[in-house]
């Protein structure tokens, strides 16, 4: 059956945010089981010390991604019908970037702070609400840089192959070799760094 | 047992997690054609906080009204049932693995006040990025980064790009 089934099976609202619902239990699952409630588990990634972020973050991105690049292949997911990130250059850029910062002083990104503060990590209590303030006070700044937010637009659904016009099977094999480089590189550094202390 | 899940500290391990996680995210994307978020759902729960103080205010602003404009509910959405999911999830899974703890994680050189602090701050800095990027860690790198995204993998490159070339300047806080 071609997918999304949203579509093909034409599923109500109610019936797909049960199935969000569901999804989610998953994610979350997974994200505490990989450890990503910890903080220091997390920031530990950017020391050297814990991959587990790099690993557990590319294997999912290689599974799902060559998954969706076979479905599609076989008509079984019709890519029209998914949610494909927009491309805005310097938005994406500059938020990235800041992102990453608070990720490096805050110990979480809100994925894994909500999977702490669940877990009842007083550090995630604080970080998803001082998440929840910035995303306020941001909410207020936007209309003022709204030219520029909106502007640096490259396509709303524009993906590596169709941009450098490769075909999805090479830029999803290339990522995979990554991601495996990334992989060894992980276990070397964390053998080494661990070793040392 | 002749292959081990779970690593010695009981998490499980990274690889596998992975792979499950990254089942989900296809599976997400072949019912109901989305990815998995959190901070969409995160800025959502602000805006309807914010429709209970000032709907005029809602109104006004460009980027609150997309969310909740007059008698739109900005809770009625995919991304909100999902997180809703993952906050069950997680408590499943700290169950399961005797992680239901409360404390605060840290590096050992500074005090659990500096912490929290500092927890708040970078969770500010985090939660302004991904309202300027148009999404987290989870819409943007994960979900995008499976869909080849071209955005989505400028902003995760971003993202590992920042906290690496901070880290240095926080390390007292982590080892």
């Amino acid at each position: 059956m071609s997918g999304p089934l949203v579509s093909s099976l034409e599923l109500s609202v109610y019936t797909n945010y049960a199935i969000a619902f569901v999804l989610g239990l998953g994610f979350g699952f997974f994200l505490e089981q990989g450890g990503f409630g910890n903080s220091n588990k997390l920031a530990r990634c950017f020391y050297f010390k814990d991959m587990v972020v790099i690993k557990v973050m590319f294997s999912a991105i290689i599974v799902a991604m060559i998954g969706i690049i076979f479905l599609s292949h076989f008509n079984l997911l019709n890519l029209d019908n998914i949610w494909i990130n927009p491309t805005y250059i310097w938005p994406g850029i500059i938020g990235g970037l800041i992102m990453g910062v608070g990720f490096v002083i805050g110990g979480y990104c809100p994925g894994t702070g909500l999977v702490g503060l669940v877990t009842l990590k007083v550090d995630a209590l604080f970080n998803i609400l001082g998440a929840l303030v910035g995303m306020a006070i941001t909410a207020e700044i936007i209309p003022y840089i709204y030219k520029w937010w909106t502007g640096s637009l490259v396509g709303k659904r524009t993906t590596i192959p169709e941009y450098f016009d490769i075909k999805a099977g090479v830029v999803g094999f290339i990522i995979v070799i990554i991601a495996l480089l990334l992989f060894a590189f992980s276990e070397y550094v964390e053998k080494r760094n661990n070793t040392q202390e | 047992m002749m292959f081990n899940l779970f690593t010695k500290e009981n998490y499980m391990k990274p690889y596998i997690a992975g792979i499950g996680l990254g089942l989900v995210l296809l599976a997400a994307f072949y019912i109901s054609g989305s990815g998995l978020g959190a901070s969409g759902a995160m800025m959502r729960s602000v805006v309807a906080t914010e429709k209970i103080i000032s709907q005029s205010h809602v109104d006004s602003n460009i980027y609150l009204a997309k969310y909740g404009a007059n008698e739109k509910n900005p809770l009625d959405a995919w991304l909100v049932f999902e997180v809703l999911g993952v906050l069950i999830g997680g408590i499943l899974s700290g169950v399961m693995s005797g992680r239901m703890k409360v404390e605060t994680n840290r590096g050992p050189k500074i005090t659990n006040k500096k912490r929290l602090y500092l927890a708040f701050g970078g969770g500010a800095l985090f939660g302004a990025g991904a309202r300027i990027a148009r999404g987290c860690t989870s819409g943007i790198a994960l979900s995008g980064g499976a869909t080849l995204s071209l955005g989505s993998w400028i902003t995760m490159l971003c993202i590992f790009i920042g906290a690496y070339a901070f880290a240095f300047f926080v390390r007292k806080n982590w080892l």
